[in-house]
């Protein structure tokens, strides 16, 4: 590295994160109201669901682990909700892997903070900060922390509304989930190559699906997804 | 214990904190990483394949287990996002027509 020093982290970086994720509000609004309502058919609080987006702050695992959450909680429920979690999250070692250059020499606090934060959004507008030779950690903070209290909000706006509605069926809110991640999968689209993991992903979960009960065939469709992706070339120049 | 511990209120809540644990761990655990070792291609590769091939695992066993009106929900909400990018028309759109295929029994 041509810097020995650490990244600087100021004040106009942080303003400057949070100006450039205003662009995303939308659709993260979208997502967090989702997920409210998706959390308040599935019978989580209020204060559940506004806890599990605060704390947890992963859009795509807290709606899959919608799917496996325990009414009651066991051990088992508590460890297949934990795996779904790190699987859908091991994209998150990547983006860590990224930025490590970038955060060298940074304080363990300021790095364990910012870390705290990042979502794929915020990883994004970092990395193109970076690419256009800025090195301020507060961008990839404050793209960070300025999405998350839109996340919990509109997390509880959409419990509220969702928790409204008697007839859920009636309005397929049932089907909120399994849409939301149809909708998903056209911007992850990069041709048809790189889904092939995704077509052994979905003939491995209705496989397991029909042969174990429970919901192990996330866990193993996405396990043949990773599979595929490390067997097969997907075309990407990298 | 344990199990009655988490079929108790608190139960939710500790789900919740192991949750949060396990995502900070997948944060975090990339920069540790890179502080020691390499990640190869075709590790990368992998990791890039996961997050498709998990919305795929997610969506097509729930959207078939609910019949034609659903799998033609998730089509709708796809192409919809395909066209427009936009996420409340294409969760709308879904939703449409998954309720519309109820409604009409099919």
């Amino acid at each position: 590295m041509s810097h020995a020093s650490a990244a600087p982290f100021t004040r106009a970086g942080i303003l400057t994160g949070i100006r450039l994720s205003l662009p995303l509000w939308p659709s993260i609004a979208v997502f967090g109201a989702a997920f409210g309502a998706a959390a308040a058919q599935r019978g989580l609080t209020l204060a559940e669901a506004a806890g599990a987006s605060a704390l947890v702050y992963a859009g795509s695992a807290q709606m899959v682990t919608l799917e496996v959450w325990g009414r009651p909680w066991t051990v088992s429920a508590l460890l297949a909700a934990m795996t779904v979690t790190g699987l859908i999250n091991a994209r998150m070692i990547l983006m860590g892997a990224t930025i490590q250059p970038w955060m060298r020499g940074t304080p363990l606090w300021r790095t364990a903070m910012t870390l705290f934060v990042l979502v794929d959004a915020s990883w994004l507008i970092g990395v193109r900060h970076r690419s256009e030779g800025g090195r301020d950690l507060g961008v990839l903070f404050g793209a960070g922390i300025g999405l998350w209290p839109l996340w919990v909000a509109s997390t509880m706006a959409g419990h509220l509304a969702g928790a409204l509605v008697t007839q859920p069926r009636a309005y397929a809110l049932d089907m909120i989930l399994p849409v939301f991640f149809a909708a998903m999968l056209a911007p992850l689209w990069r041709g048809v190559r790189p889904a092939l993991p995704w077509l052994a992903s979905g003939l491995v979960a209705l496989l397991v699906q029909r042969l174990v009960p429970g919901y192990a065939f996330i866990a193993a469709g996405a396990a043949a997804g990773l599979v595929t992706g490390l067997l097969v070339d997907d075309g990407a120049a990298r | 214990m344990i199990d009655a511990l988490l079929a108790g209120p608190a139960g939710p809540w500790i789900a919740i904190l192991a949750l949060a644990l396990v995502t900070y761990l997948c944060r975090a655990s990339g920069v540790v990483l890179m502080s020691r070792v390499r990640l190869t291609p075709r590790v990368e590769r992998g990791l890039r394949a996961l997050p498709g091939s998990i919305v795929v695992a997610t969506a097509l066993p729930t959207g078939l287990s609910a019949g034609l009106p659903g799998l033609m929900g998730l089509a709708a909400a796809a192409a919809v996002m395909a066209l427009t990018r936009f996420e409340l028309a294409a969760v709308l759109a879904g939703l449409g027509v998954v309720a519309a295929g109820r409604a009409l029994g099919l």
